[in-house]
């Protein structure tokens, strides 16, 4: 494939396309004016992964855009998926902002819905859902392939953007949730990153509905992968976070093992069997490595894995 | 119909400030039916400010009275003499009695006894839920009769966002409880119609411009306009 020929022309874009097993990883920007954390986040990852997920304010928690935060990513070797929820702002700032993104360099885009602000530190706020995660795929694709504004006049010089979406294979009705994606991917999704998966087999099953569909022709599937820290961690998301699917017998793998250093090292070790067994499920292009607040624990499982070295892309 | 929710004595007579003549004006059309604002709740605000006024030591006078409907200016009519007497009228009708009663016998302090919060209906006695976000472009005809756009808490117009659990909402009411999730009630109905597949249309961004957001809306039935 040619240069021309890449809709963006991304890393993650080539390794996908040449049908390299991907790593993408994920930062959360500092909720503070501290220039330092995505430098440092980004130094631990480099090299581990192809790209990294900069979190968009997550959990509906304010900290600093994504925007700023991806480019910080890529000034220190790692390029940016720029994470982008409706739920805070309107068309008009969703179009400007990838507008600023590509000329920042920004390549990749993940579209999102986004967590209700009931569940950050603003849960007074209102929130925008002018469009959802559906309109703004499509919205993106029209100003990539069309050059085209959502109103539909034209721009002089597209972006180009390289489009994610993400889907919850854990989320109900489970019957529509293979079809939800079908509708992205038909809205014009490249590639996806999946929720957390803990509950292997049910992650499988999806994968099945997926595949009958025949969407693993058409998208690039990551799927996404939690190291689990403690017990605690591993309680909160099964009874807090919503639309995580924690199983029991992993809740009390991990809390089988003594708190701290041990725990730790079983969780590390659920990652790696988790991504071993899940590559081997056809339609699945690579993994989502979101270890939330440690990061530190993505390199020491991507190489456990034996995905190590990452390809390096002209 | 509309419904709405009486605000905390203390944050009225906040409202009343100084003033001597009070008027506590209910509303018996929508606000009586949810048991806020009508008659009833009229004379017993009155009531109430008057037992506060008096342990308080405060001289106030309250009256109490009810139209028919607050937001039509016969039924305002029919109540002016009492209006004009008081020094300030605590109106117990939605925001849109409430104003009509402040435009008409302006400038007149009106004040609200209520918090209007919806479009609901009664799902079963003394409880309501919200139905109609009055968005000027109505789609339940493609999603089984059910609204996305207020019964969505993220006004989805194209499925579930990954939230949705067990038919509920990731979200729970500020009382914290179980929001049902609008676009499993529609999977479920659209399925129960043999026609799920309009769950599989990708629908286009909504034209809010129908909405508030289009700035405040004016509908003018022309046909229907005296000659």
């Amino acid at each position: 494939m040619t240069a021309t020929e890449y809709k963006a022309g991304s890393n993650l874009e080539k390794i996908l396309a040449a049908g390299t097993f991907a790593v993408t990883g994920e930062c959360g920007p500092p909720k503070s004016a501290d220039g330092s954390v995505i430098e440092d986040k980004a130094k631990i990852l480099k090299g581990f992964v192809d790209a990294v997920n900069i979190t968009d304010n997550q959990t509906a928690v304010v900290r600093v855009c994504s925007m700023v935060s991806g480019y910080q990513a890529q000034q220190n070797g790692l390029e940016a998926i720029m994470q982008m929820t409706c739920r805070d702002r309107n068309r008009l700032a969703m179009q400007a902002d990838i507008l600023g993104a590509s000329v920042l360099g920004i390549k990749n885009i993940l579209c999102l819905t986004g967590d209700h602000m009931s569940f950050g530190n603003h849960p007074e706020a209102k929130g925008v859902h002018d469009l959802d995660a559906i309109n703004l795929i499509k919205m993106y694709k029209d100003m990539r392939d069309e050059a085209k504004f959502q109103c539909g006049e034209d721009m002089a010089v597209a972006p180009r953007l390289y489009i994610g979406c993400a889907e919850n294979p854990f989320g109900d009705p489970f019957e529509f949730r293979a079809l939800r994606l079908r509708k992205k991917v038909e809205a014009g999704a490249d590639f996806m990153q999946t929720q957390c998966i803990f509950n292997v087999p049910k992650f499988k099953k999806w994968m099945e509905e997926v595949r009958a569909i025949g969407l693993h022709k058409e998208v690039k599937i990551l799927a996404g992968i939690t190291p689990i820290k403690g017990a605690g961690m591993a309680n909160y998301m099964k009874k807090f976070v919503p639309g995580m699917d924690v199983p029991q017998e992993i809740v009390d793998r991990i809390a089988a093992k003594e708190k701290g250093a041990a725990q730790q090292a079983e969780g590390k070790a659920l990652a790696v069997e988790m991504i071993k067994e899940i590559a081997e499920i056809e339609g699945v292009a690579g993994v989502h490595m979101m270890a939330v607040e440690w990061e530190p624990a993505v390199p020491e499982i991507v190489e456990a894995a034996g995905l190590l070295p990452r390809p390096a892309v002209a | 119909m509309i419904t709405a929710d009486r605000k905390p004595l203390d944050e009225i007579i906040a409202l009343v400030g100084d003033n001597k003549k009070v008027l506590v004006a209910g509303c018996d059309t929508c606000v009586a039916i949810c048991l806020t604002g009508g008659e009833k709740e009229a004379e017993i605000l009155a009531s109430e400010l008057r037992i506060k006024a008096e342990q308080d030591g405060r001289a106030v006078e309250v009256e109490h009275t009810a139209a028919i409907r607050q937001c039509e200016w016969e039924y305002l009519d029919m109540i002016a003499g009492k209006v004009e007497a008081a020094d300030v009228v605590v109106s117990m009708a939605c925001g849109i009695g409430i104003q009509s009663m402040a435009e008409k016998f302006a400038p007149k302090i009106v004040v609200p006894a209520v918090n209007t919060n919806m479009l609901g209906m009664p799902q079963e006695h003394a409880v309501w839920l919200e139905r109609c976000g009055a968005c000027g472009e109505c789609v339940i005809g493609e999603t089984a009769g059910i609204c996305p756009v207020v019964r969505c808490s993220k006004s989805l117009m194209n499925g579930p966002c990954g939230g949705s659990h067990d038919g509920k909402c990731e979200v729970t009411t500020p009382e914290k409880e179980d929001i049902d999730c609008a676009w499993a009630l529609i999977w479920e109905r659209l399925k129960s119609q043999g026609r799920e597949e309009m769950m599989y249309i990708n629908r286009p961004p909504k034209n809010w411009s129908k909405s508030s957001s289009g700035g405040p809306r004016k509908m003018v039935r022309e046909e229907a306009k005296p000659v």
